[in-house]
């Protein structure tokens, strides 16, 4: 269920550049099928990112964040080879963890 | 309501003690996460209950909350929300569609080395005005910004 994540990490003086694109279906609970039936809610509620294994950023999201959702943020104090890791958890307990290094500068 | 955990609910009534068992784990779990998960916020239709539950009520307007969103967009199911905090010591920010169904669209936590920068993409229902509050040394600043929709994007 849960797919890869693709993360991005760019080196820019001594910060970070972080871009996340997590897919996930995002439904709010107000959509309908084609029988009529509400489409239950199931939607990414908690995003948390760690730089070398200390948060930086912990989200809390509503269904109102769009499908396929993007996240960037910005890292201060980064390093090339530094660990970036995020992990979400949806309203129906599903997770999924992925980490990168920060790339250095092109 | 969560409906997933209703249905298990019932599954678990009808078979063994084992799946019982198995379903209260997963009510646990549920419970761990809305200590954390702001579910007031997140639940209320009315902006004043949003900016209650932020403790944002009558929280003073900051030039140094710059709030990155198209003037027009046309598919409300994905509108680009950027939010520069250039308040030191920024804590947390919050991304509020005022007109949306449930307002409040996502809080983002600040720890350690991050800078006080998000950017995510939200949906919203129709022409409305998009906060940011933003918590900083235990005081609460706002800014808004108009963004137009073409097309809502909540059906």
């Amino acid at each position: 269920m849960a797919e890869p994540m693709k993360i991005r990490a760019t080196l820019q003086g001594d910060v970070a550049d972080v871009r996340i694109l997590m897919l996930h279906p995002m439904e709010t609970g107000q959509r309908k099928d084609s029988k009529g039936q509400i489409i239950p809610m199931h939607f990414i509620q908690s995003v948390v990112v760690t730089h070398n294994g200390k948060t930086v950023l912990d989200t809390q999201w509503s269904q109102a964040v769009s499908r396929n959702p993007f996240l960037g943020l910005r890292v201060k104090g980064a390093k090339a080879g530094d660990r970036i890791s995020v992990t979400w958890t949806d309203n129906k307990g599903d997770k999924r963890t992925d980490e990168v290094a920060v790339a250095a500068a092109s | 309501m969560n409906p997933y955990r209703r249905s298990l609910l019932a599954f678990a009534g009808g078979a063994g003690t084992l799946v019982i068992a198995a379903a209260a784990g997963l009510l646990r779990t549920g419970q761990a996460w809305a200590a954390t998960w702001n579910k007031a916020g997140f639940e209320s239709k009315a902006m004043a209950d949003v900016m209650k539950s932020l403790g944002a009520t009558g929280a003073a307007e900051s030039k140094d909350i710059v709030i990155t969103a198209p003037d027009i967009a046309e598919n409300g199911a994905v509108v680009p929300i950027a939010v520069t905090s250039r308040i030191p010591g920024t804590q947390q920010i919050s991304i509020v569609a005022e007109k949306n169904p449930f307002p409040l669209a996502a809080t983002f936590d600040v720890a350690g080395g991050g800078e006080g920068y998000v950017s995510t993409r939200i949906k919203m229902g129709q022409t409305s005005d998009v906060w940011a509050i933003v918590k900083a040394g235990g005081k609460v600043f706002t800014a808004r910004k108009e963004v137009k929709i073409t097309v809502g994007g909540c059906g």
